[in-house]
C-alpha cells in the first residue's frame, strides 16, 4: 500500500541515527570531561539568598565578600538583577553537629557585611544548607530511580506491545535522557533536584509519544494485509503526526509560560523540560521506530495471540 | 442510540463536577490567625479561656470566635499583627504550664468542615518556614546497648570466677572473648547463655588461642534501630511543641533521617537550639513525712502533690532498654533494664527503702519569650531558655531493685505514654541536622504567587489553542482541562491529605499540557474517520473507541514513572510526583468520560447530523491522511 501526501521519514532513517549517534557521542564526552554542574542539592555547602531594594552590581558584591574574608564565595544572581544567591563552601574546620547552625550565622554575617558596605535594603531571603553526606546520596538514589523507571516500562511494554518495542521505547528514553543531560553539561547549567524530577517527567513525556505511535505500528501491522514494515512504520508515524505536534506544541507552550513568568526557582525544571520535549518528539519518532524496524519486526510478532480454547466458541 | 450516554453516566460526570466544586472551594476562603492554647496535661477549661479573654480586652486587642475543643483553646484574631501582640499577652496572662501556638483557623463554612471539605496544605515553599533534615546516628545506639552487654558480661564473669584473657569491642555488634584454655570457654558459655538472648554465641581461635565471638542478632539490630529512630521522632515532636509551631511536620524518612518542618518559623537559630538539646533523666526517692523542706522540692502528678527528695539516686544515662508491655497476667508495665553499674548503684539504694515511693523526674530544656524594655524604652522580645522538670511517675518500690525492674499499676496508656517518655529522656540516639532550608516569608509568597500565574496563564494559552484548533470539540476539551485542575485541587485539599509545594504546581501546570494530550488523540482520530469519509457520528463513535486504549497505555506508563518518582525520590521529586500522578488519573476521567458526555450532549441523537465543528477537515485543509483507493 502506498501512500500519497507523506512524509518518508523511516527512509531518512540513516541520518538521523548518525544526528543522534552525534549527538550522543557529544553529551557523553562532555558528561566524561566537564561533568555536571551539581547545585548544592548534590554537593555540599551553605547558599544564602539576598534581595536587593535596586539593582544589584555583582563584582561589587563580590569585592565586598573578598574583602571580608569570604574568598570562596560564589556570587550568582538569582531570578531578577535584585537578587543574588551566595553558594560557600562547607567550612571542614568546623564540626559536622555545629555546621549547620554555622551556616545559619553565615548568612547574617554576609547579609550584615553587605549591608555595611551598601546604602540599598538589603533582605535575607533564605539560606540553605547540605552537608556533604545527604548530596552524595541523592544522586545515588536519582540515577537508581531513573534505572528503575526504565526497567519497569520495559516490562510493562514487553507485556502489553512486545519485548522489540519494549526495547525501541527504552532507547528512546535513554537517547533522551542522555541529551538532555549533555545539554546541561555543554552549557555548565546548574543540576539541581528539580532538573533531576523533570529528568524523570521528560521519561514519562517521550514514554507517551512513543506508546502513541508503537500502538498504531501495533495497529497497522494488524490491520493491514500489504506493506513492509518500513512502509507500515512510515504510515503509523504519519497518521500520528499531527497529533504528536500539537501535543508537543500545548506542552510547549506550557513550559515556555512558566521559563518567562515562573521564576528563578522553575527555571532548570522548565529548561530540562522543554529540552525534554523536544528530544522526546524527535526519539519517538526516529529512535523508537528505527529501533523497533532494525529489530526486524515482523507482522507475527504483533498478532492477537490466539486464546485457548477459542476453536471452541461457537458451538452450540 | 450511538453517542448518547446512559443517564447513570451522566449523573456520574455531573455528581463528579459537583464534588469537584464542593472539595475544592474551601481554598477561596482565607484562613483567620488565630492562638491555640494547650497545657501540658491538663484539658483547658471555659476558666481558662475567660483569663485570656480578660487580658486581652485589657490589652485592647480585638478577637472573635473563642472557643474551647478537644481539651484546647483557640482564639481568632483579626491581623497577623495583632496574633502575634496577642500571643506575648496570653502567655504573660497563663502559667508556664500553658503552650500558646501560632495557628491558622478555617473559615469554611460548618456544613463544609463536616463533610471533610478542607483546605490544601501548602508546603513551606509556598508559605515560609524552616525545613531540617536530622540524621539519627544509630551506630551510636548499637553500640551503647553493645558496651552494656561488654559491661554485663564482665561483671557476669566475674562473679562466677572464670578468668577471661581479653574481652574486645570489635565492632557495634561483635564481642570477642578470649579465654585461656577451651574448658574455660565452655564454662563461660554455659555461664553467659541464658542471660544475653539478643546474642549469637560462636567459637573460634584467634592465633590458636579459643574465643567467643558474641554476635547481636539482624532482629536485634533492626529492633534496635527501629525503636532509635521512633524514640527520636517523639523527643523531636515533644520539643517541637515547645516551639509552638502550628502544624509542625516531623516524619521518618529513609532508614536513619528524620523530616523537621515548622512552617512560619522565623527564628530558625531559635529552632536549631531547641531541637538539638537533649532531655535528661532522674531517679529520685520521694521525701519522707516531715523531711526538711530543703531538702526536697514539691511536683504535681495526676492532681497530687508529691514532694521529691533532692537526692539523685540514678541518671537516666543507667538506662539501657525501656519496654511498654503487657505482663504475664495481661496487666499493663514498663519494663526498664540498667546496665550494670545502675543496676547495683540501684539496688542499694532501693533494698534500705523497700515500700517508699521512687520518682522519675523527666528535664527538658524549653524556650519562652519574654518582652522588655531595651534601653530606648522599645519593647522587644528576648527569648529564655529554662530548665522543667516534670513528674512522670511514682510508684512504690515493691522489693530491692537490681538490673532489671519494672513499674506496674498503670493503665495501658499510661504505660505507653512513660515508655516513650522515659526513652526520650533516656534512650534519644545523637542527631544532627544535615540539611537545613530556610524559606522567608517573602519567598514563599512570591513562589507562590509566580506557580499560580504560571498555572492560570498557561492553561489560558491552552485553551485558546483549542479553542482555534478544534472548535467546538475544543469548548469541551476546554471545560474538560478545568475541571481537571478543579478535581485536583479538590483531591489534592480533602481526599488525601497532600502538601502543595512549588514542585507540585510545576506538576499540575505539567498535567494541563499533557491533559490536553487524550483529547487531542481522540480528535485527531475522529477528524481521520472523518476524513476517511465515516459519517459524522460513527467518526465521533470510533474516534473515541480507538484512542482509547492509546490514552490508556500512555497514562499508565506514565503513572509507572510517577509511582517509581514517589517511591524513590525526596522533598521536590516527591510533591511533583504526586500531583502528577492525581492528575493523571483525574484527566483520563475529564477527557475521556467527561469530553464525551458534552460531546453526546451537543452531537448525540441528531439523525442528519452531516458536519461537526472540530476544525480542519474542509476541503483543501486535510489534517489526515487519505489512502489512496484500495
Amino acid at each position: 500500500m502506498i501512500l500519497k501526501n507523506q512524509i518518508d521519514f523511516m527512509g531518512k532513517r540513516r541520518i538521523a541515527a548518525l544526528c543522534s549517534g552525534v549527538l550522543i557521542v557529544i553529551s557523553l564526552l562532555s558528561l566524561l570531561l566537564n561533568s555536571l554542574q551539581f547545585g548544592l542539592d548534590f554537593t555540599s555547602g551553605t547558599s544564602v539568598r539576598l534581595s536587593y531594594d535596586q539593582t544589584v552590581n555583582i563584582p561589587q558584591v563580590n569585592d565586598t565578600l573578598e574583602q571580608g574574608g569570604y574568598d570562596d564565595a560564589l556570587v550568582v544572581s538569582f531570578g531578577s538583577d535584585r537578587d543574588i544567591r551566595i553558594i560557600l563552601p562547607v567550612d571542614e574546620e568546623i564540626e559536622e553537629a555545629e555546621q549547620s547552625a554555622a551556616a545559619l550565622q553565615q548568612g547574617e554575617e554576609i547579609a550584615n557585611v553587605l549591608r555595611a558596605a551598601s546604602d540599598a535594603e538589603i533582605v535575607l531571603l533564605g539560606s540553605d544548607y547540605v552537608s556533604a553526606k545527604v548530596g552524595e546520596e541523592l544522586a545515588e538514589d536519582g540515577g537508581l530511580g531513573m534505572l528503575v523507571a526504565l526497567f519497569i516500562i520495559m516490562i510493562y511494554i514487553s507485556v502489553r506491545f512486545q519485548f522489540k518495542f519494549a526495547v525501541g521505547a527504552v532507547a528512546a528514553l535513554a537517547h533522551d535522557v542522555i541529551v538532555v543531560l549533555g545539554v546541561f553539561s555543554v552549557f555548565r547549567l546548574e543540576f539541581d533536584l528539580t532538573v533531576l524530577a523533570a529528568l524523570l517527567a521528560v521519561i514519562g513525556y517521550s514514554l507517551n509519544d512513543t506508546i502513541v505511535v508503537a500502538d498504531r505500528i501495533r495497529e497497522n501491522f494488524r490491520r493491514m494485509r500489504k506493506g513492509t514494515p518500513v512502509e507500515m512504520v512510515n504510515v503509523s508515524l504519519n497518521q500520528t503526526l499531527s497529533r504528536t505536534l500539537i501535543t508537543s506544541f500545548t506542552t510547549l507552550l506550557v513550559l515556555i509560560t512558566m521559563l518567562i513568568i515562573g521564576g528563578e526557582s522553575i527555571r532548570g525544571f522548565a529548561i530540562a523540560l522543554t529540552i525534554g520535549v523536544l528530544v522526546g518528539t524527535y526519539s519517538s519518532i526516529y529512535v523508537a521506530s528505527s529501533t523497533i524496524l532494525y529489530m526486524n519486526v515482523t507482522r507475527e510478532d504483533l498478532m492477537i495471540p490466539v486464546k485457548e480454547g477459542a476453536e471452541l466458541d461457537g458451538m452450540p | 442510540m450511538l453517542n448518547k450516554y446512559p443517564a447513570w453516566k451522566n449523573i456520574l460526570v455531573l455528581l463528579v463536577i459537583v464534588l469537584g466544586f464542593l472539595y475544592s472551594s474551601p481554598n477561596l476562603f482565607p484562613d483567620d490567625p488565630a492562638l491555640q492554647i494547650s497545657h501540658e496535661s491538663l484539658p483547658v477549661t471555659e476558666a481558662d479561656m475567660a483569663t485570656v479573654t480578660t487580658a486581652l480586652e485589657a490589652a485592647q486587642i480585638d478577637f472573635f470566635g473563642e472557643v474551647v475543643e478537644n481539651e484546647s483553646g483557640l482564639v481568632r484574631l483579626n491581623s497577623l499583627d495583632a496574633q502575634l501582640r496577642a500571643k506575648t499577652v496570653i502567655e504573660d496572662s497563663l502559667s508556664d504550664q500553658y503552650i500558646v501556638a501560632l495557628n491558622l483557623a478555617p473559615t469554611t463554612p460548618e456544613w463544609m468542615q463536616r463533610i471533610g471539605a478542607g483546605k490544601m496544605n501548602l508546603g513551606l515553599d509556598l508559605q515560609g518556614g524552616v525545613h531540617f533534615l536530622m540524621e539519627v546516628d544509630l551506630e551510636a545506639a548499637l553500640q551503647r546497648r553493645m558496651e552494656d552487654n561488654l559491661s554485663n558480661i564482665r561483671n557476669q564473669l566475674r562473679t562466677a570466677r572464670i578468668r577471661s584473657t581479653g574481652m574486645e569491642l570489635v565492632s557495634n555488634s561483635h564481642i570477642q572473648l578470649g579465654f585461656a584454655d577451651e574448658d574455660i570457654r565452655s564454662l563461660a558459655r554455659s555461664e553467659l547463655r541464658d542471660g544475653f538472648p539478643e546474642l549469637l554465641f560462636q567459637n573460634s581461635e584467634v592465633g590458636g588461642r579459643p574465643v567467643l565471638d558474641l554476635r547481636m542478632t539482624e532482629q536485634t539490630i533492626l529492633e534496635i534501630q527501629r525503636d532509635t529512630i521512633q524514640t527520636n521522632r517523639i523527643t523531636l515532636l515533644n520539643r517541637v511543641d515547645a516551639l509552638g509551631v502550628a502544624e509542625p511536620t516531623v516524619q521518618q524518612q529513609g532508614a536513619n533521617r528524620i523530616v523537621v518542618e515548622l512552617p512560619g518559623v522565623q527564628d530558625p537559630a531559635q529552632a536549631i537550639r531547641i531541637l538539638q538539646r537533649i532531655a535528661t533523666l532522674q531517679f529520685h526517692l520521694e521525701a519522707s513525712l516531715g523531711a526538711p523542706s530543703l531538702s526536697y522540692e514539691t511536683y504535681e502528678y495526676q492532681g497530687q502533690l508529691i514532694n521529691v527528695n533532692n537526692d539523685v539516686i540514678l541518671q537516666g544515662d543507667r538506662i539501657s532498654n525501656v519496654r511498654a508491655a503487657l505482663d504475664e497476667n495481661g496487666l499493663p508495665q514498663v519494663s526498664i533494664s540498667l546496665d550494670a553499674q545502675g543496676g547495683q548503684q540501684l539496688n542499694r539504694v532501693t533494698r534500705d527503702n523497700v515500700g517508699r515511693n521512687m520518682d522519675i523526674l523527666l528535664i527538658e530544656t524549653k524556650s519562652r519569650t519574654n518582652t522588655v524594655f531595651d534601653e530606648n524604652g522599645q519593647q522587644v522580645d528576648e527569648i529564655e531558655f529554662y530548665e522543667e522538670s516534670r513528674l512522670i511517675s511514682h510508684a512504690t518500690i515493691q522489693s530491692a531493685l537490681g538490673r532489671e525492674f519494672r513499674i506496674t499499676g498503670l493503665t495501658l496508656r499510661e504505660a505507653n505514654d512513660l515508655g516513650e517518655l522515659i526513652r526520650s529522656g533516656a534512650l534519644a540516639a545523637p542527631m544532627m541536622i544535615v540539611e537545613q532550608s530556610v524559606i522567608g516569608p517573602t519567598m514563599g509568597a512570591e513562589n507562590l504567587q509566580q506557580g499560580l500565574n504560571a498555572v492560570v496563564i498557561s492553561s489560558l494559552l491552552v485553551v485558546v489553542f483549542m479553542l482555534l484548533y478544534y472548535r467546538v470539540f475544543g469548548i469541551s476539551a476546554n471545560v474538560a482541562l478545568i475541571m481537571n485542575i478543579l478535581l485536583i485541587f479538590a483531591v489534592m485539599s480533602s481526599v488525601i491529605p497532600a502538601t502543595l509545594t512549588l514542585p507540585g504546581i510545576f506538576g499540575i501546570v505539567l498535567t494541563v499540557g499533557m491533559a490536553v494530550d487524550a483529547n487531542v488523540l481522540i480528535f485527531t482520530r475522529i477528524r481521520e474517520e472523518l476524513a476517511n469519509g465515516m459519517p459524522p457520528q460513527q467518526a465521533i463513535d470510533a474516534g473515541y473507541d480507538r484512542a482509547f486504549s492509546t490514552i490508556l497505555d500512555a497514562n499508565l506508563t506514565t503513572f509507572l514513572v510517577a509511582v517509581v518518582l514517589f517511591t524513590i525520590g525526596t522533598g521536590p521529586v516527591k510533591g511533583f510526583s504526586v500531583t502528577l500522578m492525581i492528575g493523571i488519573v483525574t484527566s483520563m476521567f475529564t477527557a475521556i468520560v467527561g469530553t464525551r458526555a458534552l460531546i453526546n450532549m451537543i452531537y448525540g441523537g441528531r439523525r442528519s447530523l452531516k458536519s461537526l465543528s472540530i476544525g480542519g477537515q474542509g476541503p483543501g485543509k486535510k489534517a489526515a491522511i487519505q489512502p489512496e483507493a484500495s
